[in-house]
């Protein structure tokens, strides 16, 4: 059986910031692996850098030195169009603020990623009621983000990231700013939508227990800094 | 992203923050307003200008004389002077032929002649002028007292103000009364060709005196016969089919007499010729000269006339754009304060895809609606101003016994550059805040709280 060629894969990244005159090295020489349909758990404190490398995955930040492949492609190498393209096309995004546009509707924040990528209008309602019903919210699609509670409003972000179609779905702290029930019910989704229909996802998190139980494997980050990446227990 | 989908999503920016934006379009809707209504009345003077000009027939007429005519007397040596014989005379049959020329409305030669005139039994000296029946829409008799002649060949005069005055200081009783006209009739001499020596006893004619009873049938405030062609201000007016039934001496017969002796047919010193339009002038002019005559036109003076608009007009969109360059600063403070306000959802929208081109171009979107809505609010605030000026102008105009006239006036071509501009101005208004927008790091936008 032939090995699947890896979904992600970054190669010596680094991502430093200037700060007056010292240097800060938010990640620092990372290499690390994620399989197509795999679950990875980005683990560590504040300031360990795990954000800043989902956001290099992501392809909303450049590395300073290395590369970052995803599916073949090397993100160090595109245009900022081409960048563009790739989150539109390859990647979805879940935040831990959800970050949904509060004055539109579910429905129509559900439908912004396929207005950017030029999705026909006549294909775009089946796509959005279809998202939203894998997340279970198929009835609240007229409502608008402040009429549902912080569990909802999340499923609603992770049907916004699945409305594409993306190869990998990357959430910063997706449980951050919910209740330890309603996140492990995210959580389940995520995995859910792991397995079926196959989806990468890179979760940030410093929830080692959750993270433990849902993902396949995690990857401790400090000081900018791998310290481990293993299969999680 | 699509256009539509663009402006969906702009109109939905606008409309979350109403009052700011309302008050950005009013911006633009003033500033547009103050440039509709400069130029709105730049058109309206420009219009009323040419309209009386064309009315008055100085723009759309030629001047015709016999090619010798115009040097007048000492206007050379005569050894310098065209030949007698080959100058072409100003007569019946050259009349006939120009009246027949492509574009031309009509010909008719210019009669003024001194005269006395005794009303009330007392004699009184003036200038009689023949008024073509064209010289009626002229707008030179608009306002007049009385009536503009019954026909063409009636018996009937109208006075000059200034003439009626000293025929009786209340001019309005003078209509309906009669007067005498008493002039000299030029009588044809019998050929002196038949008499045997034609060099010895050249051609001429006799005068008698002669008399015309009129019927007063107007009295005029302006001075119609003054203008272009004319020899002298006409006092009393008739039909000038009239005053040519009349064959009074006029004041070129002597010269007349001296210049040609081979035809016995009557000649003019001058024709007028009306063309259909001031754009025909040019052409018909050279044909003219072409045909043997002299003829000049004021098609300088028009020409001068548009130059002197075109300037204005350009004075007045200057100075009324300053207040669109006020409105611009205020659409570039609105984007601005917007992009500030909306860096989490610039970052949103990068991060599921956006490019920076799509968050330029939302912006300008926004930038282009205000202007927009403030360009058709503006062009309808100018074309307001501008009815109210007009209002304004007749109601005094009125109070001052003068017909009202419009002062402003909103073409089409005037709705569109109204609107057009203020788009214009609101899209590079928007250049800054869209470069600015599209330029954010979404990393740091997302950050933003």
């Amino acid at each position: 059986m032939t090995e699947l060629p890896p979904a992600i894969h970054l190669e010596s990244v680094s991502r430093h910031y200037l700060m007056g005159e010292s240097v800060i090295r938010a990640v620092n020489d990372v290499s690390l692996t994620v399989p197509s349909g795999g679950f990875l758990a980005l683990l560590g404190s504040s300031g360990s850098g795990k954000s800043t490398l989902l956001n290099l995955i992501a392809g909303l930040d450049r590395p300073s030195s290395g590369s970052v492949v995803a599916h073949g492609q090397d993100l160090s190498k595109m245009s900022s169009l081409e960048l563009a393209r790739y989150r539109r096309q390859t990647v979805g995004m879940v935040f831990q603020s959800f970050n949904l546009l509060p004055r539109m509707t579910l429905e129509e924040n559900v439908e912004l990623p396929l207005r950017l990528a030029e999705v026909d209008r006549s294909e775009r309602a089946t796509r959005v009621r279809e998202a939203l019903s894998r997340v279970g919210l198929e009835k609240r699609i007229g409502h608008r983000p402040s009429e549902l509670s912080g569990g909802e409003q999340q499923r609603t972000a992770i049907a916004r990231a699945l409305v594409n179609r993306p190869k990998i779905l990357l959430a910063d702290e997706p449980t951050g700013n919910l209740d330890s029930a309603t996140g492990e019910s995210i959580l389940t989704l995520l995995r859910e939508i792991q397995k079926n229909p196959g989806m990468t996802i890179v979760m940030v998190t410093h929830e080692r227990a959750l993270a433990e139980r849902f993902a396949d494997r995690l990857a401790v980050m400090g000081d900018g800094k791998l310290l481990s990446n293993g299969a999680a227990r | 992203m699509k256009l539509r989908d663009l402006s969906d999503l702009a109109f939905r920016n606008l409309r979350e923050a109403v009052l700011r934006n309302s008050l950005t379009t009013l911006g633009v809707a003033v500033g547009v307003a103050s440039l509709v209504a400069m130029l709105s009345l730049g058109v309206g003077l420009q219009q009323l200008a040419t309209s009386r000009l064309a009315k008055s027939g100085l723009f759309d007429s030629i001047f015709v004389t016999p090619k010798t005519n115009l040097r007048g007397p000492g206007g050379g040596p005569p050894a310098t002077r065209a030949p007698a014989s080959k100058a072409r005379p100003l007569d019946a049959d050259a009349r006939v032929e120009i009246s027949r020329m492509p574009n031309v409305i009509e010909v008719y030669p210019q009669i003024r002649f001194f005269t006395e005139v005794r009303y009330d039994s007392k004699p009184f000296a003036t200038m009689v002028a023949g008024m073509p029946e064209s010289s009626k829409a002229s707008g030179a008799f608009d306002g007049m007292q009385g009536s503009f002649f019954s026909s063409p060949n009636a018996d009937e005069a109208i006075l000059q103000a200034e003439f009626a005055k000293e025929l009786n200081p209340q001019t309005a009783s003078l209509i309906g009364k009669d007067l005498i006209l008493r002039y000299a009739e030029r009588q044809a001499l019998p050929s002196q060709a038949q008499a045997g020596d034609p060099a010895e006893y050249p051609g001429g004619f006799s005068v008698v005196p002669k008399e015309k009873h009129l019927r007063i049938i107007g009295v005029v405030e302006t001075e119609p016969a003054s203008g272009f062609g004319g020899f002298g201000s006409g006092r009393l007016l008739i039909p000038l089919p009239l005053a040519e039934t009349l064959r009074a001496a006029q004041v070129n017969d002597l010269r007349d007499i001296l210049r040609d002796t081979s035809s016995d047919k009557p000649t003019y010193s001058s024709l007028t010729v009306r063309v259909k339009s001031p754009s025909l002038v040019e052409a018909t002019e050279a044909k003219l000269k072409d045909l043997g005559f002299s003829a000049f036109s004021l098609l300088d003076a028009s020409k001068s006339l548009r130059i002197f608009f075109l300037v204005f007009d350009l004075l007045l969109t200057i100075f009324s754009s300053l207040a669109l360059a006020v409105a611009t600063l205020g659409i570039i403070n609105t984007l601005v304060m917007a992009v500030l306000e909306r860096r989490r959802e610039i970052g949103v929208l990068k991060a599921l895809g956006a490019a920076d081109s799509d968050v330029k171009q939302l912006f300008f979107v926004e930038a282009g609606v205000i202007g927009l809505f403030g360009g058709i609010l503006g062009v309808f605030l100018g074309w307001l101003i501008g009815r109210t000026l007009n209002f304004g102008t007749v109601l005094y105009l009125h109070r001052q016994n003068l017909p009202g006239v419009d002062i402003t006036s909103v073409p089409l071509w005037l709705v569109a550059f109204g609107i057009l501009f203020a788009v214009l101005v609101s899209l590079a208004a928007g250049l800054y805040p869209a470069s600015r927008a599209a330029r954010l790091d979404p990393v740091q936008a997302l950050r933003y709280e």
